[in-house]
């Protein structure tokens, strides 16, 4: 697989495909993620060094100008930073974060996480299915993401436009993920 | 499913997104070595396990992953209040009044 983070990695959902009328399910392309932990007086600084304003609101998410990379709030001091890996390595970024010199912590999870792209008219009806969250346009509008539940797992959910979501879940847990996903979407009509 | 206003989400959020996490508002002695083993006891076996308002840490594990405090009836199951770790124990006859309920 042509991959900027892992030339010789297997994606764990390579191959699997879904969709019904609705709702269509794809694994996401391998990216690079950053578990960034830090309190408030070191944001201006990380930011400056992502090139992107780390998100005080809860449950808010920011893309940078390119569309390429985006962190996620996910507690008062917990952000995800994703990016598609094409101008550089995990390790650039974490040097990037180091240099800075404030206290911080940064972790390189790419290959902890993979992600579902849950697209389509359908797509909030199909992960009703599984995560107890109102994922209505009023609760949860565009560029709303948390960290909660689908089934049985753990997941960090994005909706980055009207009718699509990304779901990050854990790599191991990713099978389950997606089988949960596709029964859902044969439901949903 | 109950829903649980997390303090630092600022919102309210389905159940299953939170742990409970035993009573609040217990003190960590300062000098545990010193502590007579009645003492060391009494801090970590000892719980009031009351039947009505009772304050205890809850965590918001599936979320935002913070411990927080609540005020939460036993029999009722209804939360009267949810506040950040560290802030003081609200004044529980305010709240009732507040909220209308009673014991
Ligand atoms: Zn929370």
């Amino acid at each position: 697989m042509d991959s900027p983070v892992g030339m010789e990695r297997i994606h764990p959902l390579q191959n699997r495909r879904g969709a019904s009328a609705h709702v269509g399910l794809t694994p996401a392309p391998p990216a690079i993620r950053i578990a960034l932990r830090a309190g408030g007086d070191a944001l201006s600084a990380l930011s400056m060094a992502i090139g992107l304003d780390l998100p005080r609101a809860p449950k808010t998410a920011v893309v940078n100008g390119d569309g390429d990379r985006s962190v996620l709030w996910l507690g008062p001091d917990e952000w995800l930073l994703i990016d598609d890996g094409e101008n550089g390595e995990a390790a650039d970024l974490l040097a990037r974060l180091a240099e800075t010199g404030v206290l911080h912590s940064a972790v390189d999870v790419s290959h902890r996480n993979t992600a579902i792209m849950v697209t389509g008219e359908a797509a909030a009806s199909v992960l009703a299915a599984g995560c107890p969250q109102d994922l209505s346009l009023k609760a949860f509008p565009v560029n709303a993401c948390s960290r909660t539940v689908l089934g049985k797992i753990e997941v960090v959910i994005w909706r980055m436009a009207d009718d699509m979501f990304r779901v990050e879940c854990w790599r191991s847990f990713s099978d389950y993920a997606f089988a949960f996903l596709s029964e859902a979407a044969k439901d949903v009509r | 499913m109950l829903l649980i206003h997390c303090p630092y989400c600022a919102e309210e959020r389905p159940e299953i997104e939170f742990r409970h996490a035993g009573e609040a508002h217990i003190a960590r002695p300062d000098a545990m070595a010193d502590l007579s083993e009645e003492a060391f006891q009494g801090y970590f076996f000892i719980r009031d396990n009351r039947k009505g308002e009772v304050f205890e840490r809850w965590r918001h594990i599936h979320g935002c992953g913070r411990f927080f405090n609540a005020v939460r009836n036993t029999i009722t199951d209804k939360f009267l209040a949810t506040y950040e770790a560290g802030k003081p124990k609200p004044d529980l006859d305010a709240l009732k009044a507040q909220k209308g309920t009673s014991a």
